[in-house]
């Protein structure tokens, strides 16, 4: 019992991560006023690049190229929704449709098979065709990791320990530092900020290139420390999860964490039970859980957070101009 | 003296419209300067301007003697200009701390909350203010919330300070205080500026004054050499009379019946209980009470945008009871709603489409399924042009116009009888609130006009001069009853408060 329980509370922590990394990005993204929608495509575009550059370089490349992908094309965003001030649902869900598109084109057999030659030359022959990747090492930490049930919090990769140490960080950065300041006032009422000599396009930005650098590494931590394997599509909705964590979390990097171990665990769940037979009825409906719990959890929270006023940035999704 | 700013030259112009066209304004170190003149007059855009806000065409700024050029706030800012603008700028979920060190640059990283906490409170002392530097903007009364804009600009030593309409949303007693608040910072040596269209402001706070009019300044005189006649003339360029061109109502027909209607409010109970009123054609029925007393709701259920839960509704003699708003405009109700920013337009439509937002389904502007805009475009200019809306065109959004031309377009559209002809009874909700003396002139003289032309008025305000000037009939209301109607031979100010008085407002 104890090693099944361990075994899915890994596992729950694996997955969990994906959702973390995504939305404390995100949370910074809509603090500051922006919905960033192209979350999705921009993770994919990451595990694509991780997927390649692994192949060509190694893992530590391959992480940085992914962060840079992500911020990259989180600009792109930054372009149209902070300084052309399109709208944001539109713009960001673009950006979804292109990195799908685009991830799906630069990682197919064909084309990757020219990138990493262009990339390195003198790479052998069988890594140009292969799907897979070498996994992330684990990286146990002496002794902590072999405390029962919770040491295996401290049998995981890099990256992982690195969410550990992002989520308070984030936390601290955002509600105790003169710059999350900043970018609090500027997603909830920009002309105060501006009026005060905040400069809101600066800080709407950064913050986007901060969601986008986020979704580029959790796209190359689903690839590289959960499963190293390309497909199409490997994203699968976990983008759109993440935005539902962020309102869960109510924009908040602490809580973030929780939710995301909750999904991730909700999700671990589901195939498990589909392991004891559970899923024998349809496989589809068990696979709806997470999404369930994710409706459920956001129903809980918008009712709980109107009472205590802790809504969405009030000026989430607004774009900002001043002469008028 | 030592001057503090000085502004030469200033011109900027927006689309189709010179706000600030060669203004000259200077401000001295311990003075409060008072920046007077009508909406639209140029004088939010010129402290704009001032504060980094505007970039301005032309013209040169120099803050204590050097010239400077103010990119943003920010240049502002460090130059010691703070400005409280007229709509807060807050952050509602933050704290009082937060907004105030917000774009702060002396912390390091970290932000020491409780350092900045003591110093605060120490600073709101100073002016006799208590402030919980940890309370929620979204607690705070509205005087309050200016008190914490104050002290936004005074935690930075802002030495030069402006104030655009600061006293629009504050009661009687907050003014004061605010007042004495800004005495006393100018004895420290600041200098402020103080905008307003109230005469009476003027005179009280400030040692001198400028009136500007459509984009220039007219004069600047020390306060205690002028008068307030002398200002108002200045600032309207004509002098204001307000006389009175009396109109008998002719006998006859009596436009609208209410019996005994009931009508329930926003919380659920009545908050019309039982009211019964006439006018007359040529009339204008006042309606005096404290606001919040069944008034609006009244106006709402003869526009048919309440449903009465008793009562009836005559219009000419036809039962027009619960009845929706359509079916009353075209029965010929005009109706001027409270908080004509709000209720009135849509913002983000343009003047044209605003002003046929009730005429666009009927012929000629639309056959049963396409507008004619040729049509809609040439009667809109005519529009704007007779009720004097000042706008770039009629093209520019709605949201752009100061108040007075909003309601200016509100009466355009609601009294023009672009639908059926010149309205039946016009239903006017406190239509000159907010607006400044010339506004609401222009408001008088056009219902004293359709008076004439036959239409029955229902005139809702809670300005007793006004209502003494203009109704034929006052009728008190309060707790949601009429406590008495008035003719205009017996009615003044004394009797109006004691029938206000006379019954507590019912609660519940």
């Amino acid at each position: 019992m104890i090693e099944w329980i361990e075994s899915v509370l890994a596992l729950t922590l694996q997955v969990g991560t994906v959702y973390l990394l995504a939305s404390l990005g995100e949370i910074y993204a809509e603090r500051s006023g922006i919905l960033n929608l192209g979350l999705e495509g921009i993770m994919i575009m990451g595990a694509a690049s991780s997927f390649i550059f692994t192949l060509a370089y190694g893992h530590l490349a391959a992480i940085t190229v992914s962060i840079i992908v992500g911020v990259l094309m989180s600009l792109i965003l930054a372009l149209m929704a902070v300084y052309m001030r399109l709208n944001q649902t539109v713009a960001g869900l673009a950006l979804t449709m292109l990195g799908l598109g685009l991830s799906g084109f630069l990682a197919s057999p064909e084309v990757r098979k020219v990138i990493l030659l262009a990339l390195n030359p003198s790479l052998p022959e069988k890594f140009l065709a292969i799907q897979e990747a070498p996994k992330l090492p684990e990286i146990p930490v002496p002794t902590l990791s072999e405390i029962p049930v919770i040491g295996c919090f401290f049998r995981q990769n890099a990256l992982v320990y690195f969410s550990y140490a992002a989520a308070p960080l984030m936390w601290f950065i955002l509600f105790k530092t003169r710059p999350g300041l900043s970018l609090r006032s500027v997603g909830e009422n920009p002309a105060a900020a501006d009026a005060m000599g905040v400069s809101v396009f600066k800080v709407r930005c950064v913050a986007t290139m901060v969601s986008g650098g986020f979704a580029g590494l959790a796209g190359a931590y689903l690839f590289l420390g959960f499963q190293p394997f390309w497909q199409e599509g490997l994203t699968a909705g976990k983008g759109f999860i993440a935005l539902s964590l962020v309102i869960l979390s109510t924009w908040n990097p602490l809580r973030a964490l929780l939710g995301a171990y909750l999904f991730g665990g909700v999700e671990v769940i589901q195939y498990r039970l589909q392991l004891f037979g559970l899923g024998a009825l349809s496989p589809y409906l068990l696979a709806m859980l997470p999404y369930l719990v994710a409706i459920a959890a956001l129903v809980a929270v918008s009712i709980g957070s109107v009472r205590k006023r802790i809504g969405a940035p009030a000026s989430l999704g607004i774009p900002y101009s001043r002469e008028e | 003296m030592e001057r503090l700013v000085e502004l030469r030259g200033i011109v900027k112009r927006f689309p189709g419209v010179a706000a600030n066209d060669g203004v000259d304004f200077e401000l001295r170190c311990g003075e409060v300067h008072a920046l007077l003149g009508e909406n639209g007059a140029g004088k939010t855009t010129l402290v704009n301007i001032l504060y980094g806000l505007y970039k301005p065409d032309e013209g040169e700024i120099y803050v204590r003697g050097r010239k400077v050029e103010l990119k943003s706030p920010k240049d502002a800012i460090s130059l010691g200009i703070g400005m409280v603008h007229q709509n807060f700028k807050l952050v509602e979920s933050h704290t009082v701390l937060e907004n105030i060190i917000l774009g702060l640059k002396e912390d390091g990283l970290k932000i020491d909350f409780e350092r900045h906490r003591g110093r605060i409170i120490k600073l709101a002392e100073k002016y006799g203010w208590r402030i919980d530097p940890g309370a929620r903007i979204w607690q705070l009364s509205a005087g309050e919330k200016q008190q914490v804009e104050l002290l936004k600009i005074l935690y930075r030593g802002a030495e030069i300070l402006i104030l655009d309409e600061p006293t629009s949303v504050l009661t009687h007693q907050e003014t004061r205080r605010l007042f004495e608040a800004l005495r006393r910072m100018a004895r420290e040596g600041k200098g402020i500026i103080f905008i307003t269209h109230k005469l009476n402001e003027v005179m009280e706070v400030s040692d001198r004054v400028t009136v500007m009019r459509k984009g220039r300044v007219i004069i600047t005189k020390e306060t205690r050499e002028t008068t307030k006649a002398e200002l108002a003339n200045y600032m309207i360029g004509r002098p204001v009379v307000f006389s009175q061109r009396k109109v008998s109502a002719q006998p006859g027909a009596t436009v609208l019946k209410i019996v005994d209607l009931k009508v329930s409010g926003d919380r659920g109970y009545p908050a019309v209980n039982g009211v019964s009123l006439e006018v007359e054609r040529g009339e204008i029925l006042g309606i005096a009470g404290v606001s919040g007393n069944g008034q609006v709701e009244l106006a709402e259920a003869i526009a048919g945008l309440r449903k009465p839960l008793a009562g009836r509704i005559l219009l000419n003699g036809a039962d027009v009871t619960g009845m929706d708003a359509g079916r009353m405009i075209e029965f010929g109700v005009a109706y001027i709603p409270p908080e004509g920013n709000k209720l009135g337009i849509v913002p983000e439509f343009r003047v044209v489409d605003n002003l046929f937002l009730k005429a666009y389904r009927y012929p000629p502007y639309s056959n049963k399924l396409l507008l004619n805009w040729g049509k809609m475009l040439e009667k809109a200019r005519e529009l704007v042009k007779e009720f004097g809306v000042v706008t770039p065109s009629v093209f520019s959004k709605a949201r752009s116009l100061s108040g007075g031309n909003i309601q200016r377009l509100i009466l355009a559209r609601e009294l023009s009888g672009i639908v059926g002809g010149t309205p039946r009874l016009i239903v006017a909700t406190y239509p000159t609130k907010g607006l400044d003396v010339g506004a609401a002139e222009f408001v008088h003289d056009l219902l004293l006009r359709y008076k004439e032309m036959g239409s029955g008025i229902i005139f809702i305000s809670e300005d007793l001069e006004e209502l003494l000037l203009l109704s034929d009939r006052i009728a008190v209301m309060s707790g949601g009853r009429i406590r008495g109607v008035l003719t205009r031979g017996e009615a003044d100010a004394e009797k109006i408060g004691l029938l206000m008085s006379e019954a507590a407002p019912q609660a519940g």
